[in-house]
């Protein structure tokens, strides 16, 4: 029952934060309705028993990107007020709504087979989820290459990021 | 009702959606980069419900690398709104053309 609560007040707040996104006239208060959206899908990954992920959206979106997006913001800020929509907005409108309606029908047309999930496993301290998806990352054949591969990945972009904004 | 993996399925679709409509609506860069950003949440989102209700923990691993590659696509994203926002003092979608011929 709490589970059912937690459920649709956080679907609701995010919703709302992604509607702020797309409908304020003010860049900050989408920003801030970004971040509203961000928190909610922590909690929602909390809901879905995936702790460690709430943990880390809320550092890395909330705390990096959120700040990374309202520091450009403030830096270009005399266009702050300039969030209108261009001449597609129609187009948009359908592709977003027959993108949700396909999307829609197909998942509730699937017949899911829910028999292999975590849904069904004993919550017992032996099956924590973070030792388990440490040892998926860097235990025996394991994704340890993939990790090393996106260090190197977010290094390159860091570079890249500096060189590119740097005052030439 | 007991909340299952469908309400989690057209809770993220309808999240894809909204950011769907800004990216393509928008005129504002930072706007359409925001946007960006919440349909790569839809998508973990949708991800991290696989993994509770069908899969196993591979969902939760390869949302770590999503998150990564998020946070690459965002740096690099706003440098280069930054650098063009030098150049012409503005960062409309339809002004940025440097690239056009």
């Amino acid at each position: 029952m709490g589970m059912n609560i937690a459920f649709w007040v956080l679907a609701a707040t995010a919703t709302a934060g992604a509607l702020m996104v797309v409908s304020m006239r003010s860049l900050f208060r989408a920003a801030l309705g970004l971040i509203l959206c961000f928190l909610s899908i922590a909690g929602l990954f909390i809901t879905l028993t995936a702790e460690y992920l709430g943990i880390v959206q809320i550092l890395i979106y909330v705390g990096a990107i959120a700040v990374l997006i309202i520091m450009s913001i403030v830096l270009t800020r005399d266009i702050e007020h300039s969030n209108v929509p261009s001449p597609y907005k129609l187009p948009a409108v359908l592709g977003a709504l027959s993108f949700i309606g396909v999307a829609i029908w197909a998942i509730l047309n699937t017949k899911w087979d829910n028999s292999t999930g975590m849904a069904f496993l004993p919550i017992s301290p032996k099956t924590l989820h973070t030792e388990s998806i440490g040892q998926m990352l860097f235990g025996q054949d394991s994704l340890v290459l993939a990790v090393e591969i996106a260090a190197l990945l977010i290094l390159v972009a860091v570079i890249g990021a500096i060189s590119v904004a740097k005052e030439k | 009702m007991n909340i299952g993996l469908t309400h989690y399925l057209v809770l993220s679709v309808l999240l894809f959606g909204i950011g769907l409509y800004g990216t393509l609506s928008r005129r504002h860069a930072i706007v359409v980069l925001m946007c960006i950003e919440l349909m790569l949440n839809a998508a973990n989102l949708m991800l991290v419900a696989f993994s509770r209700y069908v899969f196993s923990h591979g969902g939760q691993a390869i949302v770590i690398f999503s998150l990564v590659v998020a946070a690459a696509e965002a740096s690099v994203g706003l440098a280069i709104i930054i650098s063009f926002y030098r150049q012409r003092k503005n960062i409309d979608i339809k002004d940025i053309d440097l690239l056009k011929w």
